[in-house]
């Protein structure tokens, strides 16, 4: 079979595309919707029960934030996580849960390497380009905010 | 003999002596359980990890194929074996107490095709007199290589494969039994741009096409000669294409082809999307359902022609697309 031409590489992407079956966007769109909303909804729940609890406003966030995290973790381990984010799609992934799940997962899965090049090196091979590119996102912002106070832009 | 481009047609052929396959839990609840010579349900074999895990499988699948041949280790005289982790570490760590001189292949989901090529030769050759063929995967050693760690919420595409945790082993020899591997097709990697790791079947599907015709063409064969034509790990949507691009070059193996992906689960009740893969998919199958049907007669002319996609997690990020290789073997009730 000679090599393809750029042309007919284009043909044959396009007719895989159309022989293969895509998922629906309104589903997927819904359930993350639903699973965003309930672990959210768990949130508010969990944040209201420490407010209740007489902790200020601040130390209930952090502390909600610890369960959830927790949590999230837990179930991780267990192996339900994944089963939720079957479902949940961008739902499980956007809320802290998920990357609670993206830095334990790497932790389990390369335990076995030993503490310092197993769980060390790779606990952050998923979520180290979230944190770097969230740092340096918020950075540009923070420039651009200091940059407008001065020349009250707001 | 030396035939046509890409073939060779053995003058004395290789017997099939013995096989076995060794799948998981999840095979064995699928639609072959009960052919698999075993099911093991712990997924880790015993070991400690997961490479551990399918070392000790490579192993197991060994020991049953000499078992039920009624072989010993010191009868076997070569082993070609792969699988699909980074430097063959399942097939060399498995099989190092063995003490069988051992050659390690690496062609990706088409190791078995590759190995039975090369193991034939030798013994056709009159280089061997017992050669063992054998490949495996595990589900959770190909995630972890190739994907996420097993505990990462994602979710998998409809085009997606399943790599199947298994393994078969066949033992080919000089001395007469019920099948025998009379030729064989080696294939070119083929390169139809593919970039979707995630729709292997689309980046496999051309090699296929282009070692089942290659074979059509030295053999001077029809697809009716063949009472099976089985691919790999085509799944779903790689069958579609297979048979459409056969079907441009004038070939029609629609009524003939199986693919070993689509039959080792079922897709709707296991949930496997476009079918299952890796190297012990073929390898599983063939050691199950096809060389049962071929010793039982039932099938007297199969052409078995895994599928491997070639790339690494390296070669994905760094863009490339994702060539596919297929190698044909004519297996034969006799």
């Amino acid at each position: 079979m000679p090599e393809l031409s750029e042309k007919q590489q284009k043909e044959y992407e396009e007719y895989v595309k159309q022989v293969t079956p895509t998922t629906s966007l309104a589903k997927n769109m819904l359930w993350a919707f639903i699973v965003g909303g309930l672990i959210c909804v768990l949130g508010q729940f969990i944040l209201d029960m420490f407010l209740k609890a007489g902790l200020s406003k601040d130390n209930a966030t952090s502390c909600e934030l610890i369960v959830l995290v927790g949590l999230s973790a837990l179930t991780t381990g267990l192996g339900l996580y994944p089963k939720l984010a079957k479902y949940g799609g961008a739902g499980t992934l956007v809320p802290i849960t998920g990357f609670a799940n993206s830095v334990a997962s790497p932790a389990i899965e390369f335990k076995r390497e030993g503490q310092v090049f197993g769980i060390g090196t790779r606990i952050f091979v998923i979520a180290g380009p979230v944190i770097l590119y969230g740092i340096l996102t918020s950075w540009v912002l923070g420039i651009i905010y200091w940059l407008g106070k001065m020349l009250n832009w707001w | 003999m030396i035939l046509g481009k890409a073939s060779i047609k053995f003058d004395e052929a290789p017997y099939i002596q013995s096989y076995a396959s060794v799948v998981g839990k999840k095979e064995g609840e699928g639609p072959l359980g009960a052919a698999f010579d075993e099911v093991v349900e712990d997924p880790m074999f015993g070991g400690e990890n997961w490479e551990d895990a399918e070392g000790r499988l490579q192993a197991k699948i060994a020991q049953n194929a000499m078992k039920k041949g009624e072989f010993t280790p010191e009868n076997i005289r070569y082993i070609y074996a792969g699988d699909l982790l980074g430097q063959l570490i399942a097939t060399f760590f498995g099989l190092k107490d063995m003490n069988i001189p051992l050659f390690g292949l690496y062609g990706a989901c088409s190791t078995m095709g590759e190995a039975l090529s090369l193991g034939a030769m030798s013994v056709a050759g009159g280089f061997s007199d017992c050669t063992m063929c054998l490949t495996s995967s595990h589900f959770a050693s190909a995630e972890k290589t190739f994907r996420f760690p097993l505990g990462y919420g994602t979710q998998r595409k409809f085009s997606a494969t399943w790599t199947v945790t298994g393994g078969g082993g066949v033992i080919l020899g000089k001395k007469s039994s019920k099948a025998r591997i009379t030729g064989i097709t080696t294939g070119k990697i083929v390169d139809y741009g593919i970039k979707d790791k995630e729709n292997m079947g689309a980046c496999m599907a051309p090699a296929a096409a282009d070692t089942i015709y290659q074979h059509f063409c030295d053999f001077s064969s029809k697809p009716k000669d063949y009472d099976k034509i089985i691919t790999g790990d085509l799944g779903y949507i790689g069958q579609t294409i297979l048979i459409d691009l056969l079907e441009e070059k004038g070939c029609d193996i629609k009524y003939n082809h199986m693919d070993c992906g689509i039959e080792i689960f079922n897709k709707d009740a296991q949930d496997t999307h476009a079918g299952a893969s890796g190297c012990g998919c073929s390898a599983s199958v063939l050691c199950s359902l096809i060389l049962g049907q071929i010793t039982k007669g039932a099938w007297k002319k199969v052409l078995f022609v895994p599928t491997g996609a070639l790339f690494s997690p390296v070669t994905a990020n760094e863009g490339n697309s994702i060539p596919g290789i297929a190698h044909a073997v004519v297996i034969e009730h006799s």
